[in-house]
This record gives C-alpha cells, sequence and structure tokens, in this order.
C-alpha cells in the first residue's frame, strides 16, 4: 500500500498544515527573541539599540518578578491540588449507581464551557460582590461580616474561580479512566478481600495515576496561561499579577518591548519543560 | 476458471525476504489451505496474489494470464478478510452489492444476485440490518455473500474463523466445504490451525519463515511429512518425535511415531515408563507417559475404555511400519 | 458493575450527586434567573429576587444599547471560521498521516503537539505589531486566521485519532471490490470519516467560541467576539447585573448545548487521544 507514489502524495498533503505551523512558531520566536536583546520602546523613541542580555537581567530583577512567580506558582499548584482531589472524588461519586447519571454529569461538567470572561465576571460581581453578591448575602444571613472576596482574599478567591472551571475538565477525564477500569478487577480484589480502602488505594488509584498526570500537565499548560481571569476580575492588582499578566502589562500597558520579550522567552523555557514531560506521555500512548 | 501459478514469487519488506523465491501450482476447482505458525509468510502470500502487497520478483499467472501488475479489483478474485472488513454504514444488502455497484451493473441483476446469495447463506431476514447488529457468524457469512455475488474466478480467506467462538467454528468450516462442492470455484484459504486445514483441504501448503516446507492432500502430509517439521505440524495430537539412542537403532537422528501407533500394555513392549497425565474423551484416551529414554514424555492414544493410574508402571511398542525416520538435517528417510 | 445494590445505597448516591451537581452547576443557573429580572430586582437579596416579578427586559436592553448581536455574529464567525478553515487544512494532513504512515510521522505529530504548548504571552508583541503592519487589527479575518492557528494541532491529532480508527482492512475490501481511489473515498473512506470530523468541529467552535486571550489582546469594538464584548462589563456604570446576566446567558448557552454533545470527543481531543 505504502508506495512511492502514495509517499509523495501524503508530503505534499501535508504540507500545508506543516508550513503554517511552523511560520505560526518561527516567525513570533524569531521576533520575540530578537526583541528580547533590544531596548524598545515603541511610544518612547522606539528602537534604542542593542543591549545584549540587559532585558533578562532587568526582567528578573526587577521587583514584580518574584512576587509574579510566587504568584503563579500558588494560583497553578493551588488549582491542581483542588481539581485533582475533588476531581477524583467527584468521578469516584458520578461512577455509582444513581438516578439521572446522565443529567448530574451534564451539571458538572457545565462550566467548563463558560467563556473565562463570563466566570470571571459572574463571580466577581454576583458572587463576591460584598454588598450585593450571593455571597455576601450567605455571609450575612449567618450574622457574618461579607468579606472582601477579591481584595481581602484576592488569591483564594481567584483560585476558586479557576477550580470551578477546571474541575469539571479534571471529573471527565478521571470519569472516563475510572469507567475503563475493568471491573473484574475490583472483583477479584473483593474476592481477596480487601475493603473499600484498600481497593481504591491499590486498584483505582494506581489506575488512575495515568489519567492523573495527564490532567496535571495539561492544567498546567493552561494554568500557566490564564489571562482573562484576572484581566476582569482584578487586572493584576491585591497581588494576583502572573508572570503571564506581568509579561502582558510590559508589552501592551508599559510598552517596553524588549523587557516584555525577555519574559517572554522564560515563559517559553517554562512551558517547554512542562509540555516535554507531557508529549513522552502522550507519545508512549501513540505507541502502545 | 480460476488456476493460478506463482513463479518464483519473492516479497521483501526492506531487507527481510519475507517469501523467498517460491513456486506453487493451484489448479481450478482446488481448495488450497495455507497453513503455517504465525509469522510464516501466508497472509503476505495470499495478500500478493490479491495484490494488496507488490511482489519483489517473480510471477503471477492467472489463468494463463501474467497479473502481476493487474491492480487487485482487476484480478477477478474476491477476498474474505480476518475482520471481515464490511463496511459499517452501509446495510447488509448494500454491502454485499458494493462490488457489484462498483462494477455498474444494472439495479435489478444487482438485487437478483444479493437475494440469491442471501438466500445461500442464510441472511435473507438480515438484509436490511446493519453489520453492527449482526452476530460473529452472520457478519462472516456477510463477507462471504459480498465474495460470492462477485462470482470471482478464485475466493481468498484471511483466517476467517479466527473470530469466532469454538463451536461455530466447526459450524462456518462445514458451511465453508459446503460452498466450495456447490460452486466448485478455486478457494485458497489461509490458517494457522491445522485442523481447519486437514478438514478443508485438497491440497495443504504447509509454509514455515517463507519457504514452503511440503505440498500435498492432507493425507499425504499425515502419511509422509517430507520433513520434522511437517511431521510436528500436521496431526493433533502431534506426532512424538524422539531423539538420541533409540533413534540411532533405527540409523535415523530423529525418528518420529504418531500416537495411535503405539500400543500400550501394563505387561510387555519395547519402552518403559509411567503414566503422567490422562486426558479422556470418551472415544479415546491419550495417555502421556514418561519413560526414562526419553527427554520429553510420548503422547500414546489407547481406547477410551482403557483407564490407568497416575503414576502406573507400562510397556510402550511402537508400530514399526508407521515409524517415520528423519536425518540430521531433519528430512525424511525413506 | 452488573450487580444488584440495594434501593437505600442507590437513593443516596442519587441525593449525594445531585446536591453536588447542582452547587457546581447553580452560578449558571443563578444568572440565567438574575437574567429574567429588572436590575433593581438583580441585586436584591437571593430569597427577594426569587419572589420578584419576571422580566424578559433585559435581553431587549442588551441588544439595543450595546449592538449585541454584531458580537454574537463575530463570535460565529471567528469560531466558526476558524475551525471550518483548519479543519480544511487539518483533513488532508492527518488523512496522510494516519493512512500513509512513515518514519517522520510520529515526529510530526509530536512537533504539532508542542506548537500548542508556546505560551501565547511569549509571542504577542510579534503577532500584535504583525497584525497593526497588515491591518488585521480588529478584524474578524485576523481573528479567524490566528485562532485557526493555535487550534490546528488539536484539529490535527483529533482527525488523526479518528482516520487511524479506521480498520486498514475495509479500504482493501474496498479495492478488492473494485473500488477506485475516487469511489474508495466517496463510498468508504468519507461516510466512515464524518462522525469523526463532525466531533472534531464541534470541539473546535467550543474551543474558539471561548478562547480569549487573543480575542481580548487582538480585537477593539469593531470585531469584538463575545469574549471581548462581556469584558467590557469589568468597568460598568449603574446597575448592570441583569443585563450582565442576559449578555452571559446569550453568549454561554449556544457553547453549553454544543458541549453537551461533545463529552466523549472532550475528553479525547484535550488530552490528544492519552485518556480514552
Amino acid at each position: 500500500m505504502a508506495t512511492q507514489h502514495s509517499q509523495s502524495a501524503a508530503r505534499i498533503m501535508m504540507a500545508p498544515a506543516v508550513i503554517l505551523l511552523l511560520g505560526w512558531m518561527l516567525v513570533p520566536l524569531t521576533m520575540t527573541l530578537y526583541f528580547s536583546f533590544k531596548k524598545y520602546l515603541p511610544l518612547r523613541g522606539g528602537d534604542l539599540g542593542w543591549v545584549g542580555f540587559e532585558n533578562y537581567t532587568r526582567f528578573v530583577s526587577s521587583s514584580s518578578f518574584w512576587p509574579a512567580v510566587a504568584t503563579t506558582l500558588i494560583i497553578v499548584g493551588g488549582v491542581l491540588v483542588i481539581t485533582i482531589f475533588l476531581g477524583v472524588l467527584l468521578a469516584l461519586l458520578l461512577d455509582q449507581p444513581m438516578w439521572g447519571q446522565g443529567v448530574v454529569r451534564i451539571l458538572v461538567i457545565a462550566p467548563f464551557f463558560v467563556m473565562p470572561t463570563v466566570s470571571g465576571l459572574v463571580w466577581k460581581n454576583m458572587f463576591m460582590d460584598p454588598t450585593n453578591g450571593f455571597l455576601a448575602y450567605m455571609w450575612r444571613a449567618f450574622g457574618a461580616e461579607p468579606v472582601q472576596w477579591l481584595s481581602q482574599a484576592s488569591m483564594p478567591s481567584l483560585i476558586m474561580i479557576v477550580s470551578w472551571q477546571w474541575l469539571p475538565f479534571a471529573t471527565l477525564i478521571l470519569l472516563t479512566a475510572i469507567q475503563s477500569l475493568d471491573s473484574e478487577q475490583i472483583e477479584a480484589a473483593e474476592m481477596d478481600g480487601a475493603s473499600w480502602f484498600s481497593r481504591f488505594r491499590f486498584i483505582i488509584l494506581p489506575h488512575l495515576s495515568r489519567a492523573i498526570t495527564v490532567v496535571l500537565l495539561i492544567q498546567t499548560i493552561f494554568l500557566l496561561s490564564i489571562f482573562a481571569e484576572i484581566f476582569v476580575t482584578t487586572a493584576g492588582s491585591f497581588g494576583t499579577k502572573t508572570l503571564t499578566y506581568l509579561i502582558f502589562q510590559r508589552v501592551l500597558e508599559s510598552q517596553n518591548v524588549g523587557l516584555g520579550s525577555a519574559g517572554g522567552v522564560y515563559a517559553i523555557i517554562l512551558a517547554n519543560i512542562v509540555a516535554a514531560f507531557l508529549i513522552r506521555i502522550v507519545g508512549k500512548n501513540l505507541d502502545a | 476458471m480460476g488456476q493460478i501459478h506463482l513463479k518464483q514469487v519473492t516479497k521483501r519488506f526492506g531487507e527481510v525476504e519475507v517469501i523467498s523465491p517460491l513456486d506453487l501450482e493451484i489448479e481450478d476447482g482446488e481448495f488450497v489451505v495455507f497453513v503455517g505458525p504465525s509469522g510464516c509468510g501466508k497472509s503476505t502470500l495470499l495478500r500478493l496474489i490479491a495484490g494488496l502487497e507488490d511482489v519483489s520478483g517473480g510471477h503471477i499467472m492467472i489463468d494463463g494470464q501474467d497479473a502481476t501488475e493487474v491492480p487487485p479489483a482487476k484480478r477477478g478474485l474476491a477476498m474474505v478478510f480476518q475482520s471481515y472488513a464490511l463496511y459499517p454504514h452501509m446495510s447488509v444488502r448494500k454491502n454485499i452489492a458494493f462490488p457489484l455497484r462498483m462494477a455498474g451493473l444494472d439495479q435489478a441483476e444487482q438485487n437478483r444476485r444479493v437475494e440469491d446469495a442471501a438466500k445461500v447463506l442464510n441472511l435473507t431476514d438480515y438484509l436490511d440490518r446493519r453489520p453492527g447488529q449482526l452476530s460473529g457468524g452472520q457478519r462472516q457469512r456477510v463477507a462471504i455473500g459480498r465474495a460470492i455475488v462477485r462470482e470471482p474466478a478464485a475466493f481468498l480467506f484471511d483466517e476467517p474463523l479466527s473470530n469466532l467462538d469454538a463451536a461455530l467454528r466447526v459450524g462456518m468450516r462445514l458451511e465453508i466445504s459446503e460452498l466450495h462442492k456447490r460452486l466448485s470455484t478455486t478457494m485458497i484459504y489461509v490458517t494457522h490451525d491445522q485442523v481447519e486445514a486437514m478438514t478443508m483441504a485438497d491440497k495443504i501448503v504447509v509454509l514455515q519463515a517463507g519457504v514452503i516446507e511440503q505440498v500435498g492432500s492432507p493425507l499425504e502430509l499425515y502419511r509422509k511429512p517430507r520433513n520434522t517439521f511437517v511431521a510436528g505440524f500436521i496431526g493433533s495430537p502431534t506426532m512424538n518425535l524422539l531423539e538420541g539412542a533409540e533413534a540411532a537403532k533405527h540409523g535415523a537422528a530423529t525418528i518420529g511415531i504418531r500416537p495411535e501407533h503405539i500400543t500400550i500394555s501394563t505387561e510387555v513392549g519395547d519402552w518403559e515408563g509411567t503414566v503422567g497425565v490422562s486426558e479422556h474423551l470418551g472415544s479415546d484416551t491419550f495417555f502421556h507417559i514418561n519413560c526414562p529414554a526419553f527427554e520429553k514424555p510420548l503422547t500414546v492414544r489407547a481406547s477410551g475404555e482403557l483407564s490407568l493410574k497416575y503414576g502406573a508402571k507400562v510397556m510402550l511398542t511402537p508400530d514399526l511400519q508407521h515409524l517415520h525416520r528423519f536425518d540430521a538435517q531433519g528430512l525424511r528417510i525413506e | 458493575m452488573a450487580r444488584a445494590i440495594t434501593t437505600q445505597r442507590k437513593t443516596i448516591n442519587t441525593l449525594f450527586a445531585w446536591a453536588v451537581g447542582l452547587i457546581i452547576f447553580f452560578p449558571i443557573l443563578w444568572i440565567f434567573v438574575l437574567s429574567f429580572k429588572s436590575e433593581g430586582d438583580a441585586i436584591k437579596a437571593p430569597f427577594e429576587v426569587l419572589t420578584s416579578a419576571w422580566t424578559l427586559d433585559s435581553y431587549a436592553t442588551v441588544q439595543d444599547r450595546s449592538d449585541y448581536f454584531k458580537h454574537f455574529w463575530n463570535s460565529v464567525t471567528i469560531a466558526v471560521g476558524s475551525t471550518l478553515l483548519g479543519i480544511l487544512v487539518a483533513v488532508p494532513a492527518a488523512w496522510s498521516m494516519a493512512f500513509v504512515p512513515s518514519k517522520r510521522t510520529r515526529g510530526i505529530l509530536m512537533w504539532m503537539l508542542s506548537t500548542k504548548m508556546l505560551p501565547a504571552v511569549g509571542v504577542l508583541y510579534p503577532i500584535y505589531i504583525g497584525f497593526i503592519k497588515l491591518g488585521l487589527l480588529d478584524t474578524r479575518i485576523g481573528l479567524v486566521i490566528v485562532l485557526m492557528l493555535i487550534n490546528l494541532p488539536i484539529i490535527v491529532w483529533m482527525l488523526y485519532t479518528y482516520f487511524k480508527e479506521i480498520p486498514g482492512e475495509i479500504l482493501e475490501a474496498a479495492r478488492m471490490d473494485g473500488a477506485g481511489l475516487r469511489e474508495e473515498v466517496m463510498y468508504v473512506l468519507t461516510p466512515m470519516a464524518v462522525p469523526g470530523i463532525a466531533s472534531t468541529l464541534l470541539l473546535n467552535v467550543i474551543l474558539a467560541w471561548n478562547e480569549a486571550f487573543w480575542t481580548l489582546n487582538l480585537t477593539a469594538a469593531k470585531a469584538a467576539p463575545l469574549t471581548a464584548f462581556i469584558a467590557s462589563y469589568s468597568s460598568p456604570e449603574g446597575l448592570f447585573y441583569a443585563k450582565l446576566s442576559a449578555a452571559s446567558v446569550m453568549a454561554i448557552a449556544p457553547i453549553l448545548i454544543m458541549g453537551w454533545f461533545s463529552q466523549k470527543q472532550l475528553v479525547r481531543g484535550l488530552t490528544f487521544g492519552a485518556v480514552k
């Protein structure tokens, strides 16, 4: 089947996709690298010449760098812990026999389809607003002082919003994985006298480990670049400035393109480290 | 007509030669079975005949015409695949009619032939179902139906029964044999199961590592295996192949004796041994006898009436008329 | 697990799961409720909100004041356009990788995947400046191109996994049955590939519809899709809960419905086939 003729036809059919993606990757990447070695202020003099690695050192030594790194790690880590922990529990729950399983499933995954700007704004205003928000009314109903969510507890609030968006994703993938578990394995373990907890610990959890890793890596990649949720809620204030947001501000708000580009290169390196792990897992699956 | 001659047919995948230059003559109306262990090249050989793979060398002649460069569809052959390869989005009727539609037959003729095939294969009630709604045996029949309607010069079967359960397999085996008798069209059938080969074939081709080990009728192969490989492959339970001093006594490197050609006795005999596992089939009993003279236990067939305890001492006597002798290269000594 | 389970167990499961499901779904339910209230009622305490009068006013106001349907239409154009364009480019590529694999196929797939991981912010300025130079800033065509490119790896991957599942024997059977390349594509391959292409389409429309980095940064008033339009409510004037709710409901409803149809494909598409 794989004759010489079909091989060359295949190459032609593949060409548009490959060329487009190659261009999409190489052209901007080269430009970002180029700008990162320049002092480039489009609104204040434009191209002010080569500066070597100055942008890279300045980006790292600026006072907002380490807080941004910390914020990024806390958001990514917090959301990962919450979504994976609750995701496993929810997946186990949804796997149980019940009435209306399909409907519950739909309810649970719905938040994933809500666009980030909508979920950011809805949480910010209708739920977390300290005077008119739903949560404020709840707090008052119990006689408590409403919390100034996005200013006083900005990080937990943000983590909560983002977790709400990503929990369905984790749940859905983990549920798919649980359902692919051979029920005879569970029954065999039961015959062997394993308790519910042992069955979970020694059969279900190991079976889920791959799915958990996949969720972890994919979410990490998306979470590292969350943007809209911060843009519409705190706009980076109250200590919610992530690395992505910091670079965005440098590039578009303060128009310090050289500095922002150096930050962009850091972000690319960071994402690539995570991506390398993910690609290895996906690649292994391709062979199987 | 369905006469297929292979002349020095060779197939290489890169550096690896999966079919060594090979000659084979298949006469019109013959039921030929390619049999051999997995990876022996039997499916590749079938696909070369079908035209699904290009030969690396040699010629394939169909009815005297050189078909080596002819595309699969033009060779006038029909194939039944291991996975049945039914079109999942078409009804049974459309599946069976597909080759006719491709050949540009008119609707009435298509219908007539589909109905005929369905009648032969007991599929009339299922014509409007999708393959997904059928059982394994029914799907198998649809695949055969799709082959029959073309009225091909020869049918090619690629391990068609391997996805069916044991009971169904025996039934389908009979159906295919009957189909062959009725159509008397050439059939080439690939299997790794020597029972299928023995029961169905007019002619068996035993392959190993891309080389034909022996070609012949089932009984020829059973009675006169050309070498130790064929001797060990054909027959169930397998022939006892014995080496060492006992073989040397008969002037051979290896001697072979089938389980039914050994008599078992509690008193007299040539070889001494103890009874191991016994398998009772009702009509026959197979005993596995451990003899100090041989490395491996011997299989012996006895009447179903005979019952021996595990560990009992017995004496065995081979029927020398049915003793097969092989030289150091494993070739038969006449 | 096909085994008997007590009705009591099942009732407890059901109650518990429904409670959790409703809590998770509640924010969506709540904006649905608020969207049918007047602005004055929408900021009342939850119980008072429920008992207040229902009205369709907010939906009308959103359209009148902000030309909602222009943005809705932008979203449709951008999401559907980028997906269709992506599929047009991806089908031949995925096709040839699935049916004529070579030594390089695996490497190319992996590399395509890696381009998806490129953080957008890293290439923000080059794209931004490029868009200005090419006159693409705040145009729908510009966004169609960018969203097509960022989703192309997912489209190729999804199609590849679907095509890969079409057994080679079926194509061989068609060839034996006398089908030429044209018939093979028309009668066998295309009908078998349609479900896969349809679910790829669905998932990518969803992803493109909700994309909120490039849509926020590369549009202003003219080409802004719903993501960017909704973001304008982050600095509103006066009471706006009911209007925001109405706008949000209209923005998420179509995608929510599509999403429910594509649950299975979602897992497959977003994990690149690593979890099935």
